[in-house]
């Protein structure tokens, strides 16, 4: 067997297509069947994708890097369950591209946030974290509040997602800055059009604080409030076999 | 002899090609740069056209004066010389960086600025981990790998100028990422935040870097590969298929900075661990490994301990490493198959990586006398040792019972660290110290005295680290899950966090130390280079360690 490894060590073509079969298999083996496997992401009501505003929002979040702190993704376990509420579901990540579940909580878990806490409580916390809670070591958002969103490619970001196999309908992507700049706006007539697109439940507000501006802030926030808030946990069944994985 | 003549004198082709390269893409990057509207590719459009501006002028004046000769009776070291000079650099910059974030965590009214949103810590992290890995760490492997295969092949390296286009293109990627995160360009996949034109450029570098790798072996004058260069091998095609693979992604636009991932959810976790994993395996491991196998032997004049060792632990390391990214998403909406498959190799891996700690220390045996005459060789073998515990941690970690309690929390960045200082950034401060005197003809370091001083200053900033990280993560797991006797949670999670911050006070304090460390090493380092009188190098020149067995 000895004699044998001589010929990987004397030719490295060899060498070479050997390390490349030793180091493809495990991702082929662990990785390829969830994309196959029906049982990989559950069957829920509720999951939708998110609205322009809310998609920007989440490309600020990205851009801030919030990920390196807070998690998204709750774990079935007694404390973590009453602490956060429901346990998280593959569903609804299935239209994060990419995915924000991170890995380090040095802040608290953000996946079920939405709805916890009044928009005025996320703009003061953002503007200066330690004006609500004096121990934290988050950073301050201020400058949010003063800039204006960029959300000049926010048709182009949409369409990209479709591409990628987020169902969002030709009129969502025809209608995406409309549908941004109605949803930060509670008296924009729009806000009708786009709960007909996007669902009844789709919060339309004018999140920061300041209605004449549709600021970063806006976007942020509009994000944070719909996490978690999707799923119709009334008739998601744990138990059900379709959902045991 | 007259054509001979006239051969020797025209312009070397690869010098000739590189420049028409980047004049072209200086051409493209002035395009994109003025037909985008998106202010932050326009930023980076400038990064690149004043980068192949300064590139296509220095290959210009250096045609017209008739450089870029490659001499094959000689190694090429002036491109390791470089490499060593940007690796300690992108060591402080990195360790730097890394003090103040650690600070921001403990005196977050002193260290935050709420004006300068680019300075905060969601920006500044990846800055931190990407210098000292990918800055740092890669750095340090590709000048030591260019080292170790002209050595170990007895051949200059391959591709003329191309080494160099690995060199500074592998600073412009640094440049241009580094810029990125404090900009708020990340797609924010951790260890692989580059937006997509960034992996493009490092997915072109790399390949450079394969080529000449390869080439050089190529040309080798010795009929085995040496098992250093197994290992830097495995390492830069696997590194290659990971950054190709998981930073697969659509941009918005041609000419728009942002992309998103062609996966979503549950898949692009995997993928994305699968990555993150595998960096830490093949990018922290693999390749410092392969920094080992030459640089131990060398230093302590002893063959390597086993061969058939380090033919046993590099095909197992390989294979199983691959497996274990599963282990970062316990009890996650990822399917439990999955898990369970990811924690069992992740414990399998023990034994492997051990393989290689065995190999690297038993190949001082007959020299152990030298831990107390020579520092270079004590960093050295205590870089295995901490190689060996973060290997052994590893596995534990993975165990899901045992991640139930240290997932999220700070046990994880002391793991990472006991690692990277300990392991990665150790071997690679040896090594340096092994490089310097031989590449700048030295008989010696400028001050052993100040190298112990490193040594024990680094050391105690490392075990200052992880005792607090561990102090402070296993705390903060137990009281997020303690409840009273009532059966209510008994801890708010903002009473977690408060209990933490004499322990982020300690943290902050071993890598002050740590950094310190490393500037006591730039300013020997420094003086060593120079030091008058320069001799011929006898270790430089000389074979390849034996890969005898020692049985």
């Amino acid at each position: 067997m000895w004699k044998q490894h001589a010929k990987l060590e004397r030719n490295s073509i060899f060498l070479v297509i050997g390390i490349l079969l030793v180091v493809s298999i495990g991702g082929l083996v662990e990785i390829a069947p969830l994309f196959w496997l029906e049982s990989t992401i559950e069957k829920v009501k509720g999951v939708r994708p998110y609205t322009p505003l809310e998609l920007a929002g989440r490309d600020i979040y990205i851009r801030e890097g919030c990920y390196v702190c807070h998690s998204q993704m709750i774990r079935p376990l007694r404390d973590e369950v009453e602490r956060y509420g429901h346990y998280s579901l593959a569903a609804e990540s299935m239209y994060d591209h990419p995915f924000q579940w991170g890995s380090k909580r040095t802040g608290p878990d953000l996946a079920r946030v939405g709805g916890k806490y009044s928009d005025a409580w996320h703009r003061d916390h953002l503007i200066d974290p330690r004006s609500v809670v004096p121990e934290s070591v988050m950073p301050p958002y201020a400058f949010m509040a003063n800039r204006e969103l960029e959300y000049k490619d926010v048709k182009a970001k949409v369409s990209a997602m479709t591409k990628l196999g987020v169902p969002y309908t030709q009129a969502m992507i025809d209608n995406a800055a409309a549908d941004l700049e109605a949803q930060a706006d509670p008296f924009s007539s729009g806000g009708t059009a786009l709960k007909k697109r996007y669902g009844d439940k789709v919060v339309q507000r004018d999140f920061d604080g300041d209605p004449d501006h549709v600021t970063e802030m806006d976007a942020l926030i509009a994000y944070l409030q719909m996490l978690g808030a999707l799923v119709d946990f009334k008739t998601y069944q744990a138990e059900a076999p379709e959902n045991l994985r | 002899m007259t054509t001979l003549t006239a051969r020797q004198d025209r312009a070397p082709l690869d010098a000739v090609l590189l420049f028409i390269f980047t004049s072209i893409a200086a051409l493209g990057a002035l395009l994109a740069t003025a037909f985008s509207d998106d202010r932050l590719f326009r930023f980076h459009g400038y990064v690149f056209l004043a980068a192949f501006v300064l590139g296509s002028s220095a290959l210009a004046i250096g045609l017209s004066s008739g450089r870029f000769k490659s001499p094959q009776d000689r190694y090429d070291d002036g491109v390791v010389r470089a490499g060593v000079i940007a690796t300690m650099f992108w060591a402080v910059v990195g360790l730097l960086v890394g003090v103040v974030i650690a600070s921001q965590l403990s005196w977050p009214n002193i260290f935050y600025f709420p004006e300068a949103g680019w300075l905060n810590f969601g920006r500044l992290r990846p800055l931190h981990t990407s210098g000292v890995i990918f800055a740092f760490g890669g750095n340090a492997l590709i000048c030591t790998s260019f080292y170790v295969v002209q050595r170990t092949c007895r051949a200059r390296l391959a591709g003329g100028i191309t080494p160099w286009l690995v060199f500074w293109g592998y600073q412009l990627f640094i440049v241009l990422a580094a810029t990125g995160y404090l900009a708020g360009i990340t797609q924010s996949r951790e260890y692989a935040e580059p937006e997509w034109y960034i992996d493009l450029w490092l997915t072109v570098v790399w390949v450079a870097y394969l080529l000449v790798f390869l080439g050089t072996i190529w040309k080798r004058k010795e009929p085995h590969i040496y098992v250093a260069n197994w290992f830097y091998l495995a390492f830069i095609i696997t590194i290659a298929m990971l950054h190709i693979v998981n930073n697969l992604a659509l941009p918005v636009d041609l000419l728009n900075h942002r992309s998103y991932s062609l996966f979503s959810g549950v898949q692009d976790a995997l993928t994305q661990w699968w990555y993150g994993h595998n960096a830490v395996g093949f990018f922290l491991t693999a390749g410092f490994l392969g920094m080992m196998y030459y640089f131990v032997p060398k230093r302590a004049e002893r063959p390597v301990y086993s061969y058939r060792l380090s033919i046993v632990h590099f095909w197992a390391l390989i294979f199983i490493y691959i497996w274990a990214g599963p282990h970062h998403l316990h009890y996650t909406a990822l399917p439990q198959w999955a898990q369970t498959l990811g924690m069992t190799f992740s414990i399998m891996l023990w034994m492997p990586s051990w393989g290689g700690m065995i190999n690297g220390l038993m190949t001082l045996s007959g020299a152990w006398d030298k831990l107390r005459t020579d520092p270079v060789i004590r960093m050295m073998v205590v870089s295995i040792a901490f190689y060996g515990m973060s290997t052994f941690e590893g596995p534990l970690m993975s165990i899901r019972a045992v991640n139930s309690l240290s997932h999220y929390t700070d046990w994880t960045i002391g793991h990472v660290h006991s690692g990277a200082l300990g392991w990665v950034g150790f071997i690679s401060f040896g090594a340096v110290y092994c490089m310097v005197p031989w590449l700048w003809k030295k008989e010696r370091l400028y001050s052993n005295r100040l190298v112990e001083w490193h040594f024990w200053i680094a050391t105690t900033g490392i075990l200052l680290y992880i005792a607090a990280m561990w102090v402070s993560g296993i705390m903060e797991g137990l009281m997020w899950r303690e409840y009273t006797p009532e059966g209510f949670l008994a801890n708010s999670f903002v009473e977690t966090f408060s209990a933490k911050h004499i322990e982020n006070i300690i943290r902050a304090l071993g890598g002050l130390l740590f950094l310190s460390g490393a500037v006591i090493m730039s300013y020997n380092l420094w003086r060593t280079v120079r030091m008058p009188g320069s001799v011929p190098s006898k270790a430089s020149d000389g074979p390849a360690p034996a890969l005898i067995a020692a049985e």
